[in-house]
């Protein structure tokens, strides 16, 4: 078995996709490990209402933990200067607006740019749909970090989805564990594989049509 | 009508049975667990409850006042939520499926949305109006057996307003004219739920005097709020276990 990316990795790569004066919001999961990384004056949103907010608390600073800032994943964070709060009917306007990239996690991604992002529940009695449908409708860019593979081996770029909907045709960049594949209107394009990976390789695993890019190249991490 | 500054108790037996009753609910945020505690020691029943995520306290946070909504399920008919957080937790800490049970049993609805359209509701509710089309969830679950309608060449789904019977608010600080300011990620929800409820019922930390307020601050106007009921010094939800609850959260989530 090859090495694939962990989670971290993924996460950073991630971040490259962010610039200077980027407005961001962050799934659960993988998405928000892109925090601790972000290059400077890039802005993250939390669906609860709040932007601009400055680093995790962690269990060395506690003391400084604040019980009213907390962000979307209830992880609580430290302020920042310029940071501001705002009610969850803004929030979602602001989500809405196409001025924000959103990072999400994915459980299945298709052909045409369609994603799954939540299954029904552990005993498939309701959905946890949360903020993501609004999210992944209404980003400027949206970005899906995921395994290539689920648990089972399966791929997870799939033709069409066999799990739930969450957006139809909302998806612009999937990068997962062995590559990062642009969603086009000629469809899923293969932009860049990990180290040690190869092309052949990488569709082995891939279910759904996959182009490969004239200049694919190895994943700069 | 004036503001009744009164316990959480008493403000709590305005719920009667098959109300709908509203909130936010973030962990530890902006959640008021003060009136959870008061409205579970009620025999109210039949209600249907509008809340931002239903999350079950983890292990060991209940006895320190997590507002674990959990409590009000006996009182429950119906959750509408974006977020159910089914999997709850026993008091040996071993995890316990007892909302999926009472959902396949039939004891419990649910209603699934997003947060998004969980908040146009509400606004739709305040602003009185029948509904509204919403571009959010075409072709996934929330849209099944909504009408569906195309605008300008787009598909869209009908959505109708929420108008809760109450709404229960948590806010930092308010006047004794129910003017309320919020802290922070607390703010959240409350303020869109408490526009759109016919009545709401606040639970505050502090209650101060007309005027010791900055008007430009104020988030939620008075005109909103019906009973203002200050969480007591050393109550269980108050803010001494509330500093103890974040520093077994951030050892939990924030790792």
């Amino acid at each position: 078995m090859k090495e694939r990316l962990d989670e971290l990795v993924m996460a950073m790569r991630a971040v490259r996709e962010l610039k200077h004066g980027d407005y961001c919001n962050l799934g659960l999961g993988i998405p928000q490990m892109c925090a601790a990384n972000l290059p400077e004056g890039v802005h993250v949103q939390a669906e609860n209402g709040v932007i601009g907010y400055g680093p995790l608390v962690t269990t060395d600073n506690v003391e400084q933990a604040d019980p009213g800032l907390i962000d979307a994943g209830a992880k609580f964070y430290t302020p920042a200067p310029g940071m501001s709060f705002f009610d969850m009917l803004t929030s979602f306007a602001m989500i809405r607006s196409g001025r924000l990239i959103s990072i999400l996690g994915g459980l299945q991604v298709s052909e045409t740019g369609d994603l799954a992002i939540h299954s029904l529940s552990y005993n498939d009695e309701y959905p946890q749909i949360g903020g993501s449908m609004d999210l992944a409708w209404g980003a400027k860019r949206v970005i899906v970090t995921m395994t290539h593979t689920n648990k089972e081996g399966k791929p997870k770029l799939v033709k069409s989805l066999t799990y739930p909907l969450t957006a139809a045709k909302c998806v612009n960049l999937i990068i997962t564990d062995v590559a990062v594949i642009e969603v086009t209107d000629h469809g899923l394009i293969l932009k860049e594989f990990a180290p040690g990976w190869s092309v052949d390789e990488i569709r082995s695993l891939t279910e759904a049509r996959l182009s490969v890019s004239d200049d694919v190249k190895v994943m700069e991490l | 009508m004036t503001v009744k500054i009164c316990s959480a108790a008493e403000a709590i037996s305005v719920v009667k049975d098959n109300d709908h009753v509203a909130s936010h609910m973030w962990g530890l945020c902006g959640t008021p667990g003060h009136l959870y505690r008061a409205l579970a020691a009620t025999n109210v029943k039949n209600l249907t409850l509008y809340i931002e995520n239903f999350l079950p306290g983890p292990p060991g946070t209940v006895e320190w006042g997590f507002p674990d909504p959990t409590m009000l399920l006996s009182h429950l008919k119906k959750i509408v939520t974006p977020y159910l957080g089914g999997r709850a937790y026993s008091r040996t800490g071993m995890q316990a499926d007892f909302l999926g049970d009472l959902i396949k049993s039939g004891k419990l609805e649910t209603e699934a949305t997003t947060h998004g359209v969980f908040m146009e509701r509400l606004h739709a509710g305040a602003m009185g109006l029948g509904g509204f089309y919403s571009p959010i969830g075409i072709g996934t679950i929330i849209a099944t057996g909504k009408e569906t309608r195309v605008i300008d060449g787009k598909e869209y789904i009908f959505e109708t307003p929420i108008r809760p019977d109450v709404g229960l608010i948590k806010a930092a600080k308010a006047d004794k004219l129910g003017n309320l300011v919020y802290h922070g990620s607390a703010r959240a929800a409350n303020p869109v739920i408490a526009m759109a409820s016919k009545m709401n019922i606040v639970e505050v930390d502090e209650i101060v005097e007309p005027g010791e307020l900055d008007p430009e601050c104020i988030v939620t106007p008075g005109i909103y709020v019906d009973y203002l009921v200050k969480i007591p010094e050393g109550d269980i939800a108050g803010a001494k276990n509330l500093k103890e609850l974040v520093k077994l959260a951030v050892a939990l989530v924030n790792k």
